[in-house]
């Protein structure tokens, strides 16, 4: 029997301005339950191709599918979790740990009024998930990066999402933090079985948690675990990579 | 000074207004659209000039100026692919320059218009007041509701959006709620001041204040307590009390910079 696959992009092309092809013909399918690294130089178009995934940009040309439904149609939003890149507050005020974690139940519990009780037991749990019981009821801004990326993916998770993606998510980060994200994104995968698509310029904290490596560099330039990389494309961030 | 009707019912006007001017202004000021207050302002005066040319209520046809300008705002920044500033530049000028137009064609330059320039509190009665109570209610009564949603909104924008929170629904409310606020706001401080009311306190409370909630709260008691004292202190010193109000609010910002920050309370 054929699965539908959680994501699927086929043949896809996308450029921001005529003439201008961030993406070529790029294809890629990945299962429920995948945990996949998109790396690759900056300016390759990892953070394009993931936008098309879920359908904030559509492609020129070629489909993208999320669950098989066409991604900027895709009729169960709720259950994408989207940790932008330079992920940070929107606003100027000192937004607490927990009000953060609490805007991730959102597009769950409705707009109006409190949230509910059990939306709130929800949100403590995602907080408790990234280890930041102690500094629930902190400000935000007066946390380290890694914590402040620890409450965005609470946030992400509190909305109990089967896809989750997270782009760059490691930047401006310490390699001790991208560690323990690392190893936190890893038990959240096998603990909650999320399909995490992991987007950053820079793997080595990851590679040895994830199932596929994707290198994006205008189109695929390989797609397959860490260990069969060819060692020149190690530094995929290289301009010669 | 509280036996004079008159002060009452400006005490009245002013304390709505001072509640819900900074209760909107927080989600402006959030949205780093502070200014926002002062472009729908603008087109405030446009529709104030045109009441006096049709010799319609100036606070009817401003109301339906202010909420067209503020829905225009967020259309030409959200679809038309317009930067934030230049949007509201575009309206901004728009509606100054429209307002000129029309108060030169209805040869209204006179102190009828400056009433809604300056605000004229002490003018205030009671049906006034009967509409900026009604109107005051539903908008406190809509950021109530909407609190954690226009919040959320906020804290990530980006990620709403991915999750199908009707995001442009929202950025249009938190318009209209402005456009109300500026509309109602006009008597109490005028159209030259009426952003200075939605912001300074929020700007004042984010000095002290420990999380997004304490912060509107903080802000709406500083905006109520700049109304209150900026009109006592207008009615024992003889000062215009649009231009108190504000300078108060001003002046709260100033002491509560130099305050540590306050605590969430354990």
């Amino acid at each position: 029997m054929h699965v539908i696959p959680a994501v699927a992009l086929e043949h896809v092309d996308f450029g921001y301005a005529p003439g201008r092809r961030v993406l070529e013909d790029v294809s890629l399918e990945v299962r429920e339950g995948e945990f996949v690294a998109i790396a690759g130089p900056n300016g390759g178009g990892k953070t394009t191709l993931v936008r098309i995934v879920l359908g904030l940009e559509r492609p020129a040309s070629g489909t993208a599918l999320l669950y098989g439904e066409p991604a900027h149609r895709f009729s169960r939003r709720r259950t994408l979790g989207y940790l932008a890149q330079r992920a940070e507050l929107g606003g100027d005020a000192p937004a607490t740990v927990r009000e953060v974690v609490a805007a991730g139940r959102l597009a769950c519990a409705g707009l109006v009024g409190p949230l509910r009780r059990r939306d709130r037991e929800l949100v403590a749990e995602a907080i408790a998930r990234v280890g930041l019981e102690e500094v629930a009821d902190a400000p935000l801004r007066t946390l380290s990066g890694g914590m402040q990326q620890r409450a965005f993916i609470a946030k992400a998770l509190a909305g109990e999402p089967s896809v989750l993606v997270l782009d760059e998510p490691t930047t401006g980060v310490d390699v001790e933090s991208q560690e323990s994200l690392a190893a936190l994104l890893d038990r959240l995968h096998s603990e909650l079985g999320v399909t995490i698509l992991y987007v950053s310029h820079e793997f080595g904290a990851v590679e040895r948690f994830v199932q596929r490596l994707v290198l994006v560099r205008r189109g695929i330039v390989f797609d397959g675990p860490p260990r069969e990389l060819p060692h020149v494309w190690h530094d995929p961030s290289h301009a010669h990579a | 000074m509280l036996e004079l009707e008159f002060m009452r019912l400006a005490l009245a006007a002013g304390a709505i207004v001072g509640v819900l001017a900074p209760a909107v202004g927080f989600f402006l000021v959030q949205r780093r659209q502070s200014l926002i207050g002062d472009g729908i302002g603008h087109v405030a005066f446009a529709g104030v000039a045109a009441g006096i040319l049709l010799d319609v209520s100036p606070v009817l046809t401003a109301l339906v100026a202010a909420v067209l300008g503020g829905v225009a705002i967020e259309a030409l920044r959200s679809r038309g692919g317009t930067a934030g500033d230049q949007a509201l530049a575009l309206v901004f000028y728009t509606g100054i320059a429209a307002g000129v137009v029309l108060v030169s064609s209805a040869g209204a330059l006179d102190v009828g218009l400056f009433q809604y320039l300056f605000g004229s509190i002490l003018t205030v009665t009671r049906g006034d007041l009967l509409l900026i109570a009604i109107l005051g209610a539903i908008g406190l009564a809509t950021i109530g509701l909407l609190y954690r949603a226009l919040a959320g909104a906020i804290v990530d924008e980006e990620g709403a959006r991915v999750a199908g929170v009707p995001i442009e629904r929202l950025n249009v409310t938190v318009a209209v709620l402005a456009a109300v606020t500026v509309a109602l706001s006009m008597r109490v401080v005028g159209i030259l001041l009426v952003a200075a009311l939605m912001v300074l306190p929020v700007i004042a409370a984010g000095r002290v204040a420990w999380s997004m909630r304490s912060t509107l709260l903080l802000s709406m008691a500083i905006g109520l307590g700049s109304a209150l004292a900026g009109l006592t202190i207008s009615y024992y010193a003889d000062l215009p009390p649009g231009g108190t109000i504000v300078l108060v609010a001003a002046g709260s910002f100033a002491v509560l910079a130099a305050a540590r920050p306050l605590r969430a309370p354990a």
